[in-house]
């Protein structure tokens, strides 16, 4: 409960910087609204309009304001009351109003968000169990060429830009040899397999990227394990090598690799950029550029609120299975 | 101390035994890990012989190569680069030639071992029950729940209060004696011929001690089973065992039955550890002897008699011999089973002249007068 607390207290925080941040930087985002031909005087119309004529602390309260109790766009009763259609509403929780998208922000993260978090989770379960198989048989051949294999192959990947391997499976796997389709998002809903089968080659890309980490990780933290006290009275107990590996090993070396998986896929589901770029995606990380290169203010805060949200809701997730992997450990 | 050292019947030569063959009997034990460095010799032609019933205990500094020759005898070193050779012959199956398989069948089964330290040699992530039925059921075609009542029973049997209840508790919820009597509790699930001790009562305080030694003992008693006790406490060799192995630079350097050892050593290490052993009764202004030195590298040990660069006697044998030639075990002048590894022509001399007046001079005034 404290930890929800403090988490909302965070993002409150992290809106007010933003807005702070905006305006330091003597950006004017009412430029693009105000057309071709802007005199002074219609810039300042426009400016006023869209309300980034107040402080950037009043802005950032009714933003607050808003996220409670809703808004509408422009913020003028008179207006509303004589010509409702040219009033947006934007009902509560409120994130904001993109002007340059013509559409709630709330709208806008509904549509890109399990885009992202699809590519996310896919890439995750990809990379984890990658990570872990690969890591485990590396620590078990330690040495070897095997082990020398894994690492380096893992370290090749990882050295490469997400671009190149991205567009390497692009132009191989999904246009010369056609084994997977050239992907494009497909809902869930629509049709399940598609929705996979188009997910392959991006999560793929990604995975590779994040693997390289847990299969050094997996590794080190199994190979640690081998020279624990507990390990060697398991063997003493005459247990089979796959249960002291399984059991006895693996379970030990899981609590660095959550702490690190859970905040990787907590930032990941906040849109992997190039990725999905190269895939012509439009999940969170396409709109976090284009609402930055467009100073996009409303679109901008809003995805910093949403994403810095799984960011702290991953930690707290962390926190937990933290107390359920590790008796010792009590949520306090 | 030694109310309990000896068994019921006190033998003059405790290596007689019924059946001709011992329980287990190690032959030329030697463990070597090759290093980039070299060879380390972590132990190097060990021999001993224990019965069932029996308890030795092995003595030794650190680094003399006491645990090595312990865990080989469970097979531990199996899968890492050590080279082993001579015999391990346990009921007359030699330990080093079975199959990886076979010699985890046994380990457990016919070959416990009890570690010190126990919070960090139980799994912090499962509860005690857990870690103590598993070792039963690897052994046992049981159900989980039947491993269960049998880790509840043995909870019992080492002295844990309330079993049913602390047997779904966390190594970290235990003290410190109820830990290792929980280890002790895993390693005799299967009720062994072999439990070997690795400083059982190291990490523990002395009451705790006293405890866990007597529950040893009274184990032993009910299963019948030999005892291996590393240590390098003696007090805890004059309680528990019959006989004493002393280990320097991975070579038994003496080896007898344990009243002979401790009253008359033939072997200036042992002399340097029994001066070493503060007395409870003595002045507490009497200064402890330790032994000058450091424990020498396994990687090169010292030529000729080890312990030759740490010897006090070095001028009383003749010639570089000390320096030049490893000395054979022989047997000791007290006769029986009583073999020692040192140049000395007369070390019961040296003893009891030297020695003994200095560490404990009452004991050698009554030593004037012949006891057999």
């Amino acid at each position: 409960m404290r930890r929800i607390f403090a988490g909302v207290i965070m993002l409150i925080l992290m809106s007010l910087v933003t807005y702070v941040l905006f305006f330091s930087g003597g950006l004017h985002p009412e430029r693009a609204a105000c057309g071709k031909n802007c005199s002074p005087a219609q810039w300042e119309q426009t400016k006023k309009a869209l309300g980034y004529d107040k402080p950037a602390v009043v802005q950032w309260g009714e933003f607050l304001k808003g996220t409670v109790a809703g808004r509408t766009y422009p913020e003028d009763k008179a207006l509303a009351k004589a010509n409702p259609s040219l009033v947006s509403t934007c009902p509560a929780p409120c994130l904001g109003y993109s002007v340059v998208n013509t559409t709630n922000v709330s709208t806008e993260v509904k549509t890109a968000f399990p885009v992202s978090f699809s590519l996310a989770i896919l890439a995750f379960i990809m990379w984890i169990v990658g990570g872990v198989f690969f890591g485990v048989i590396a620590a078990l051949r330690r040495g070897t060429v095997v082990d020398r294999g894994i690492v380096g192959v893992s370290l090749i990947f990882y050295a490469f830009p997400t671009f190149w391997i991205g567009l390497f499976f692009l132009k191989f796997f999904a246009i010369q040899w056609q084994i997977f389709p050239v992907p494009s998002y497909v809902n869930l809903t629509d049709s399940p397999l598609a929705w996979l089968g188009n997910l392959v080659l991006p999560s793929l890309t990604l995975a590779l990227i994040y693997m390289a980490g847990y299969v050094r990780m997996t590794r080190a933290f199994v190979l640690e394990s081998f020279g624990e006290d507990y390990l060697r009275t398991a063997r003493a107990k005459g247990l089979p090598n796959r249960r002291v590996l399984v059991k006895h090993s693996l379970r030990a070396s899981l609590t660095p690799i959550v702490t690190m998986a859970g905040l990787d896929f907590g930032a990941l589901v906040g849109g992997a950029i190039i990725t999905e770029s190269v895939f012509n995606y439009d999940g969170l990380g396409a709109l976090a550029v284009d609402s930055v290169r467009t100073l996009d203010l409303p679109t901008i805060v809003g995805l910093v609120v949403v994403l810095a949200a799984f960011i702290i809701l991953a930690n707290i997730v962390v926190d937990i299975l933290y107390a359920v992997i590790d008796p010792r450990v009590r949520l306090g | 101390m030694t109310h309990a050292a000896s068994s019921p019947a006190p033998e003059t030569v405790p290596q007689q035994r019924p059946s001709g063959q011992p329980f287990l009997s190690v032959r030329d034990l030697l463990v070597h890990f090759p290093t980039v460095d070299g060879v380390v010799k972590a132990t190097d032609g060990l021999s001993f012989d224990l019965a069932r019933g029996k308890t030795l205990g092995i003595v030794g500094e650190s680094g003399s190569g006491k645990s090595v020759s312990s865990s080989t005898i469970l097979g531990l070193q199996r899968g890492t680069r050590a080279i082993v050779k001579g015999e391990i012959l346990l009921d007359g199956t030699d330990l080093l030639s079975i199959s990886d398989e076979q010699m985890r069948l046994r380990r457990g089964r016919d070959v416990a071992m009890i570690f010190q330290d126990p919070l960090s040699a139980m799994h912090p992530y499962y509860t005690v029950g857990n870690q103590i039925g598993e070792a039963y059921m690897v052994h046992h075609d049981v159900s989980k729940k039947a491993a269960r009542a049998r880790a509840i029973e043995m909870l019992d049997r080492v002295g844990i209060p309330q079993p049913d209840r602390r047997v779904d508790d966390y190594p970290h919820q235990f003290s410190g004696g109820m830990r290792q009597r929980a280890m002790i509790a895993m390693g005799l699930i299967n009720d062994p011929g072999l439990l070997i001790a690795d400083e059982p009562t190291t990490a523990l305080d002395v009451t705790v001690q006293a405890q866990i030694l007597d529950l040893l003992q009274d184990l032993q008693r009910e299963f019948n089973s030999a005892i291996i006790i590393i240590t390098h406490d003696l007090g805890v060799v004059a309680e528990m065992a019959d006989d004493v192995l002393v280990m320097y630079a991975g070579r038994c350097v003496e080896y007898g039955p344990t009243k002979e050892i401790l009253t008359q050593p033939q072997m200036p290490y042992t002399w340097g550890l029994l001066s070493s052993v503060p007395d409870v009764a003595g002045d507490t202004e009497s200064r402890l002897v330790p032994i000058p030195g450091n424990p020498p590298s396994l990687l090169n040990p010292p030529s000729g008699c080890a312990f030759h660069p740490r010897c006090a006697h070095l001028d009383k044998v003749p010639g570089n011999l000390c320096r030049t030639d490893l000395p054979d075990l022989t047997p000791a002048t007290t006769g029986g089973n009583h073999v020692k590894r040192c140049h000395l022509v007369h070390p019961e001399d040296v003893w009891a002249k030297e020695v003994l007046p200095e560490i404990a001079p009452e004991l050698a005034e009554q030593n004037q007068e012949p006891t057999a």
